[in-house]
């Protein structure tokens, strides 16, 4: 085309940015790739291997060995070979190997954004601009980490060998994500790349043999499915980290479900995108676009949810219909391009079903009538309107460019569609009023909120999801938690399940001996659903007292009970604070008759059973200093502006006390939880439920507002499984059997609750290093990000 | 303008005769409108989003080979070519006029293929003392002479010397004025005397095209930017001018975003198409480019034209030229082999 015709048409022309390093680079590997096991690289045992793909031209780029089980035993041999030393030489040496692998990609960055380009299809801009400098910065970011373990995190060590499994949407940044704080917190790693994209984790893995990483400490295997699944199962990995599909989050959950695997997952996500009257429109505009049309949409926190004010959601979808004229579809390589290639056919298949399906159902399809590439795997820019809550398109994670619009009259219907939905990974916000935006932020169940931005990411600040998004945070002091376990003070014991004597079955209608206690909900005290109680004996064997023998329905009641008591979650740390005082203040006052009680059950003696009444009223005074001084942090990312991780309360939480310290541990358990604002369903031990059940009058004079405690006596198991499966449960707290710890997290899979169970290890309630304090209160919360960028 | 224009474009293409002949029908007027205080409060910015929407789009959008020759080309034919020093003398501005007739050496067009072009630059931008030399030196070209005018660039000075400025400008051969608002106006958020004045100045340009210099540099906020910018164009601005050049902070991205959103918002408004001319602080040719990308980007093709998008630039055409002899002979130039301006 000649200068004048272009004058005349004023296009943009070809930008194509060069490949021939990477061709280079593939070449000198004549298009076949090993994997990196114990600092070697060695082909699968069994020879099997797969083909990768650009999507952009369908073209081979090389051919990856699928490794098998004896290739992921071998690599997690070689990661449990080197963590003792890798965690050994202390934090500062691994600050120096991070300090290297961060230099290091930034030597190699455009071979890195060229090669991703090319195997992922998505842009150069975004490889080049987002994806290697994030990369970079995580690596520099928890070199820092290394550096400052020991100061930062004294009572903390490295959890072991962790097994990552990574997606193909950000092939290096998520592996910079996963392996940076696993190696800084002295963990070695064996991971697993996305099959459509494992070719700059390859790369990667030379860096690492070129910044002179000690051999094993990071392990690349690549493969499909098959070889995550085998990292997963593999019973000397201590650690799975997840990101991906829902569904095989889920899938995770429950391989690993008792196996005493700590897990992260990352997952997917639907996440609203809200747009005020107020908000600068076009501003808003450009938002969507970055927010749904960064790298094709492909991305788990895309805002792929429009809520728009009605009053102005013709004139925004007006400017956004403009805007998508403008977008330009096509070879990622070319420098001019805001979308590249769909990582892969079944991808872009799915994406237009979905579509199709939205539009069979009544959604009104628009999409940009730029010349898309003739050939190559792509997809335009899509926006939905038309769309209701019910419809597929609203509720179904697209991840494709595929926007679906609705709108709202008021913040707090803006906040309820916002909240309606499975997922709660991010959200953005847009208005430019600080109070609506402030307001509305914390009202959204969304582990990141982003004020007038969105798809924000710094290694500094936690990410994460609520819900089936997962759970977990990636980056931040936050995220190092996911890699790291307490040193702990002394072992744990093996939990004594107590069982109830044949004698003890449930019996109906039997008169009682001293008094029938009922169950706790919603503030009052209930009669068992069945109608049936349960005699507890003492230590002598002598019927003490009945208790309730609770069942779904009284399970679902308490629920429903704990679910209200919203007011709880919102009052002030003060507030809180006051209250858990309060209980400790009439626990006190009638320690005499706890102590009785105690050594009645469980025939302690007088000495013993003081003791613990003590050290439960010294536990709740302890859970009331912390109710207003657990706080939050501001993060400091480069930008004009600050993120804010509140600690937030998950909300509902069922509490499963062992049999042990039948006071202390209820008290230790229900504490944390209240103080930091949960709700909480506690079902007591079985053998001891009488301490529990007392706190009746101590709950009910302390001012704790109805539904904010509740308790179900009954078969500990039975009722923990009712509570694990139920949807609007958010967190277990579990210290019973190996068994029932197992039973918690197979069937927490399910709506991807966050659980803590005790693998049939009981604690000493009275060591205050395994008894209370952070860790209890870090497991009652999760961290919000909120980020608000500032600036007249 | 329209003839310059049509010489621009390849005679064959069917969009510059479309767009000759709206030019002939004196489209680019902007009649203005009442002034409407509802839209001006409801103006709202955000600048960071401004700046993220500024600092990507570089990395978004370029031009390489024969397409950057275009675009400079393109660049160069919406200079307004100006020197506006205390120390102008009628011999400085023949000169700058001299270069703006040919603001490109025709070997370095001629190894482009842009030969035939009749390359100059958008205007001449000059001080009211200087506007006959410059009528002068530009006879019998199609290059306008621009006069900043109103007290420029403070703009402090009485409202009838501002108007008699004007139309002695004018009369002097001035086919632009480039007025300078009183920034206090807008800074106290006082609209109606902001839109009394421009108005005013408005009426006294006549027939001559007036593009508005909201002093951005002075105004700070972009909020502030986006009022003024909606209250000049409202008062009858044909063009909105980022600054005088005299401020501390002159054109940015950021703050051209902000205003040439708001030229979106008046055309959709009005069908009426304001012009733009970001001023002062543009210097390279990698500036321009990004400017050209801004305006296709937000506003569209149309804006990509002399008649809607003017750089106010005195040092920009330089580098301007040794980036186009670059593209045409692969070395890079030496600023000595360019005349000077």
């Amino acid at each position: 085309m000649s200068v004048l015709e272009i004058l005349d048409s004023m296009e943009y022309g070809p930008a194509p940015e060069a490949r021939d390093q990477a061709d280079a680079w593939l070449a000198a590997h004549k298009g076949s790739f090993k994997l990196f096991i114990g600092g070697k690289w060695r082909a699968a045992k069994s020879g099997d291997s797969f083909a990768t793909y650009n999507p952009a031209d369908g073209k081979k780029l090389g051919v990856l060995s699928q490794a098998g089980k004896a290739d992921v035993n071998a690599a997690v041999k070689a990661a449990r070979a080197a963590q003792g030393n890798w965690a050994a030489i202390g934090g500062h040496a691994r600050a120096r190997y991070l300090y290297a692998l961060a230099r290091l990609v930034q030597k190699h960055s455009r071979l890195l954004a060229v090669l991703e380009t090319l195997d992922n299809g998505k842009t150069v801009r975004e490889t080049r601009d987002i994806d290697v400098p994030l990369v970079a910065r995580h690596f520099y970011h928890h070199a820092g980490w290394a550096q400052l373990m020991k100061t930062e995190f004294p009572d903390q060590q490295a959890v072991g060998v962790v097994g990552q499994v990574i997606p193909w949407n950000f092939p290096l940044l998520m592996l910079a994500w996963k392996i940076a704080p696993a190696l800084a917190t002295g963990n070695t790693v064996v991971m697993k790349p996305a099959e459509y994209t494992s070719l700059t984790a390859l790369l990667f893995a030379e860096i690492c043999e070129e910044a002179g990483l000690p051999a094993g400490v990071v392990n690349i295997v690549t493969g499909d499915g098959r070889t995550g699944e085998m990292i997963v199962e593999h019973k000397d990995v201590d650690k799975i980290a997840f990101t991906g599909s829902t569904g095989v989050g889920r899938r995770i959950r429950e391989i690993t479900a008792g196996s005493g695997k700590k897990l992260s997952l990352e997952l997917g996500g639907k996440s609203p995108f809200i747009v005020f009257e107020d908000a600068d429109l076009d501003s808003a505009v450009e938002g969507v676009v970055d927010a749904i049309w960064f790298n094709q949409g492909q991305v788990c926190c895309a805002g792929s949810r429009l809520l728009v004010q009605e009053g102005i959601a013709d004139r925004f979808l007006k400017k956004l219909r403009a805007r998508m004229a403008t977008l330009r579809v096509g070879d990622p390589l070319d420098k001019t391009m805001d979308m590249g290639a769909i990582v892969d056919p079944i991808q872009k298949k799915r994406i237009a079903d979905l579509v199709e399906a939205g539009v069979a159902e009544g959604a009104e399809l628009w999409q940009a009538d730029d010349a898309m590439p003739k050939k190559g795997c792509f997809y335009p820019p899509t926006l939905l309107t038309g769309v209701e809550p019910s419809s597929t398109v609203a509720r179904e994670e697209i991840f494709g460019p595929v926007l679906v619009a609705m709108t709202f009259r008021t913040p707090g219907e803006a906040v309820a569609l916002a909240n309606d939905t499975n997922y709660g990974l991010a959200a953005s916000v847009w208005s430019e009023n600080i109070n609506l935006a402030l307001d509305v932020s914390p009202n959204i169940k969304a582990g990141v909120v982003w004020v007038n931005c969105t798809n924000q990411f710094d290694a500094g600040v936690g990410f994460g999801g609520y819900r089936d998004s997962g759970f977990g945070r990636e980056g931040g002091r936050e995220g190092m938690f996911e890699y790291m376990k307490p040193v702990k003070s002394a072992a744990f014991t093996p939990e004594k399940i107590i069982t109830l004597p044949a004698s003890a079955k449930p019996v109906g209608d039997m008169p009682t001996i001293d008094r029938t206690a009922k169950l706790y909900v919603g503030g009052k005290q209930a009669r068992p659903d069945g109608g049936y109680s349960i005699p507890v004996l003492g230590a002598d064997g002598s019927v003490l007292g009945q208790v309730g023998d609770g069942n779904r329905k009284d399970i679902r009641n308490a629920v429903d009970a704990a679910r209200k008591a919203t007011a709880w979650s919102s009052a002030s740390t003060h507030n809180r604070a006051q209250v858990v005082y309060y209980i400790a203040e009439n626990l006190s006052a009638r320690a005499d008759e706890f102590t009785d009680r105690i050594r009645a059950m469980t025939g302690a003696s007088l000495k013993n059973a003081t003791r613990e009444v003590e050290a439960s009223v010294e536990r709740l005074f302890t859970y009331g200093a912390w109710a207003d001084k657990y706080d939050g942090a501001v993060h400091s990312p480069p930008l004009r502006g600050v993120a804010m991780a509140m600690n937030e309360p998950l909300g509902v939480m069922g509490l499963v006390c062992p049999d042990e310290a039948p006071l202390l541990a209820f008290v230790s358990l229900m504490a944390p939880a209240i103080a930091m604002g949960n709700r909480a369903i506690i079902i007591p031990s079985p053998v001891h439920p009488l301490a529990a059940t007392d706190f009746y009058q101590v709950l009910e004079t302390s001012d704790v507002p109805g539904g904010v405690v509740n308790i179900v006596t009954g078969a500990r198991d039975d009722l923990t499984k009712t509570l694990s499966e139920h949807e609007e449960v958010d967190a277990i707290w579990y210290a019973g059997s190996t068994e029932g710890s197992e039973m918690v997290e197979r069937a927490s899979a399910r709506d991807l609750k966050q659980t803590w169970v005790n693998n049939g290890q009981a604690r000493n309630w009275y060591d205050l290093a395994q008894a209370e304090g952070r860790e209890y209160l870090r497991r009652a919360t999760q961290v919000k990000n909120i980020w608000i960028p500032y600036g007249e | 303008m329209s003839a310059k224009i049509e010489r621009l474009r390849p005679i064959k293409s069917s969009k510059a005769a479309n767009s000759s002949t709206t030019a002939a029908t004196d489209h680019d007027r902007n009649p203005g409108t009442a002034l409407d205080l509802d839209w001006v409060e409801s103006l709202a910015v955000n600048r960071s989003a401004v700046e993220r929407r500024t600092a990507s789009l570089g990395g978004r959008r370029t031009v390489k080979k024969a397409w950057q020759a275009a675009w400079l080309l393109k660049a160069v034919s919406c200079i307004d070519l100006t020197t506006l020093a205390g120390d102008d003398t009628p011999g400085r501005v023949r000169r700058l006029c001299a270069k703006a007739k040919q603001p490109v050496r025709q070997e370095v067009l001629d190894q482009l293929g842009a030969g035939d072009l009749e390359l100059t630059t958008g205007a001449i931008c000059v001080y009211h003392a200087m506007v006959p030399t410059a009528v002068a030196a530009l006879e019998g070209t199609n290059i306008p002479v621009a006069a900043v005018s109103t007290g420029f660039p403070a703009g402090l000075t009485p409202m009838d010397t501002k108007l008699r400025e004007i139309k002695s400008s004018v009369r002097a051969g001035a086919e632009e004025i480039d007025i300078v608002i009183t920034r206090g106006n807008v800074l106290t958020g006082n609209w109606k005397a902001l839109y009394k004045e421009v108005v005013a100045f408005r009426d006294a340009c006549g027939e001559a095209h007036m593009k508005t210099i909201l002093g951005t540099g002075d105004l700070v906020t972009l909020r502030n930017v986006a009022k003024a910018s909606a209250v000049c164009m409202m008062a009858g601005a044909d063009f909105i001018k980022t600054s005088t050049g005299k401020e501390s902070v002159n054109a940015t991205l950021p703050v051209s975003l902000v205003m040439i959103r708001m030229i979106r918002d008046y055309y959709e408004r009005t069908g009426v198409k304001i012009g733009y001319k970001p001023a002062g602080g543009v210097s390279t040719a990698k500036d321009a480019m990004a400017y050209l990308a801004l305006m296709k980007e937000e506003l569209g093709r149309d804006w990509l034209e002399p008649e809607l998008f003017r750089f106010g630039a005195s040092s920009l055409l330089g580098d301007i030229e040794r980036q186009l002899e670059h593209n045409a002979t692969g070395r890079y130039a030496a600023t000595w082999r360019q005349p000077m301006a």
